[in-house]
């Protein structure tokens, strides 16, 4: 997928003015973003700046009181995540939504395991599985070394982009990822950022949440900046740099106060 | 990728593989003990090892084995039954009761009784799921009060605390061909309830690995909210295991009633814990998750080897529980040992 081609193509997530309000308090207001094929958008914002009640619009799991939702340019109202996943929105929760005990690819396919036979004599393709789960890992750049192994022996990232890899097995076209390198070390968010990329290359749509900007800067294409449940901006790589925006994430007049305070008289 | 030719073996894989594979299987160490038990009672006794005494142990393997194998699954789904016993004494005494004081036919009886028991088992899951308490609590409640109302409702409505006169019931004989019968094989009367628990064994293994709900069980009992999350129907599967564990009570109670025509009143009292021994011993983690439907029928076996064996070796009967309370602690050590070097790491 060429970017040319992408940018021609109607964005597959667009959010316009979008906003979220739980009885009298303002979640979220008047965030607009977009991610298209084979782009990366990333959410950054401190805690509390509304990165979880924005996920939480475009997961389905809560449905936005303001503003519009489109996917594929057709305006939504997401009553469940189920309503997302059917278009091919999928989240990818930090929890991971694994069971560690269980081999590999049981994880890989659970709640939507192959089966052979019928009725009562159906039984699991465990062959087809295990095959198609070494595949699709192989694909992400992932070579396993067993898929017979609890998933709760895999690190940190491999465990992140199996989850991955499962999304879009499973006919995801956007992927949100909710924080998925704030738990792991430098190394292993290293790993998780170049899956990101190597699902960008392979033509999804992918919207990063973090509030690392040194996490987010390589990989992205757009960076949404949230603060205090508004956005600061909708920001293409080149109207932005690493500097700024970290900057404008902390509150840079606030950043200075606080250097100007701690500095060495 | 390099440019080097694909390697048929990869070299991350220890090349002691096999150990370590044969160790991940839960059920190896339950394996291992059962041979050493065989072996020793074997060596030690006169009849252990002649057909009569083969026969005697298997089928005592054989009621507390196919209980074992029903609360294996149970237990890897993430929950404990301890009314799995005392479920046995109720549907026996229901079937009883029908039969001999009411002439109820006796097949119309064996519904009834398997109809109360799923209907406790899903009351069971029912209040589990609703309320988020744990199975233990809840199950035990459920215990003592079929311990209270079998005694109860029995003496009230028989005056004794037995029933008397069962095969006198019309039908006795021929229902008592799938439950209480037995046959000649290789100088072994062999009886039915062993064809029963091995059936049983299979068909709980073929399930557990190789079905979408074993998968699901497994699930359930790992990691509850992951199996939300992927769309395990959660409910279903946990009311199918209790019914599942309150199915076998049943399929033990009538095996134990047409095999001695009575049956008493605290029958099945305190054999709860024996169940979920014999499926810790086979490899299951009381955490759940994790376990084998084979290995709970290999601890049955060495329960019912150790009981009869030492029957047969005359020593004191107490040494049994000693013996059992053993067994349990060296289980639970060498699952946690297990465990660790399968690498599994939460």
């Amino acid at each position: 997928m060429t970017h040319a081609e992408a940018s021609a193509a109607p964005p597959i997530l667009e959010v316009r003015d979008i906003g979220k309000t739980y009885g009298s308090i303002l979640a979220l207001q008047g965030v607009s973003a977009s991610v298209g094929i084979g782009e990366v958008l990333c959410v950054l914002g401190d805690n509390g700046a509304g990165k979880s009640t924005f996920i939480k619009i475009l997961s389905g799991a809560h449905a936005h009181t303001q503003g519009k939702l489109l996917a594929y340019g057709v305006e939504r109202t997401f009553g469940s995540p189920r309503e997302a996943l059917d278009l091919g929105i999928a989240t990818v929760y930090q929890d991971l939504a694994v069971v560690p005990l269980m081999p590999v690819w049981r994880n890989f396919f659970l709640g939507s395991e192959l089966t052979r036979g019928f009725g009562p004599f159906s039984q699991l393709d465990v062959k087809g599985m295990r095959r198609i789960t070494k595949e699709e890992l192989a694909k992400m750049g992932i070579d396993l070394r067993d898929v017979d192994q609890p998933i709760g022996t895999l690190s940190g990232g491999e465990r992140q982009s199996v989850a991955i890899a499962r999304a879009v097995y499973f006919g995801a076209k956007v992927v949100i990822l909710d924080e998925p390198t704030s738990a792991l070390g430098v190394k292993q968010a290293g790993v998780v950022l170049k899956y990101i990329a190597q699902a960008r290359d392979r033509g999804l749509g992918v919207v990063f949440i973090t509030h690392n900007p040194h996490h987010a800067y390589p990989v992205g294409d757009r960076f949404l900046l949230l603060k205090r449940g508004t956005s600061l901006g909708d920001f293409k790589k080149s109207e932005i740099s690493i500097e700024e925006m970290t900057k404008l994430m902390a509150g840079g007049a606030e950043l200075d106060a606080l250097a100007h305070e701690l500095a060495r008289a | 990728m390099t440019l080097t030719a694909p390697a048929v073996t990869d070299e991350r894989i220890k090349p002691a593989g096999l150990v370590i594979k044969l160790l991940r299987r839960p059920e190896v160490g339950a394996a291992v003990a059962a041979l050493a038990i065989f072996t020793f009672f074997s060596v030690a006794t006169q009849a252990f090892l002649t057909p009569a005494g083969v026969a005697t142990w298997l089928y005592s393997a054989s009621l507390f084995g196919i209980m074992a194998v029903a609360v294996a699954l149970l237990m890897i789904g993430g929950e404990f039954d301890l009314s799995a016993g005392a479920m046995v004494g109720t549907t026996g005494l229901i079937v009883g009761i029908v039969t001999t004081e009411w002439g109820v036919n006796i097949w119309l009886a064996l519904v009834i009784a398997l109809a109360i028991a799923l209907a406790i088992g899903a009351a069971n899951a029912f209040v589990v799921m609703k309320t988020g308490l744990p199975s233990f609590i809840v199950t035990l409640a459920t215990f003592f009060i079929l311990q209270g109302v079998n005694l109860a409702v029995t003496k009230i409505i028989t005056g004794t605390v037995s029933i008397q006169g069962m095969s006198a019931v019309p039908g006795f004989d021929a229902v008592k061909v799938f439950f209480g019968s037995s046959f000649n094989l290789l100088g072994m009367n062999v009886k039915v309830s062993i064809i029963w628990w091995i059936a049983i064994t299979a068909l709980a293994t073929w399930i557990l690995l190789r079905t979408r709900s074993g998968n699901w069980i497994f699930a359930v009992g790992g990691q509850i909210t992951s199996s939300r999350q992927v769309g395990v129907p959660v409910m279903k599967v946990k009311m199918g295991l209790f019914m599942t564990t309150a199915g076998a009570g049943w399929l033990v109670g009538m095996l134990q009633l047409f095999d001695v025509s009575t049956v008493q009143a605290t029958t099945g009292i305190g054999q709860e814990f024996i169940y979920i021994i014999c499926a810790v011993v086979g490899g299951c983690l009381l955490t759940g998750g994790y376990g084998s439907a084979i290995g709970a029928a290999v601890g049955a076996l060495i329960y019912g080897m150790t009981l009869q064996g030492i029957v047969f070796a005359q020593w004191d009967n107490n040494w049994l529980k000693a013996f059992l309370g053993g067994m349990l602690l060296l289980a639970v050590l060498v699952n946690l040992y297990v465990r660790r070097q399968a690498g599994v790491r939460s």
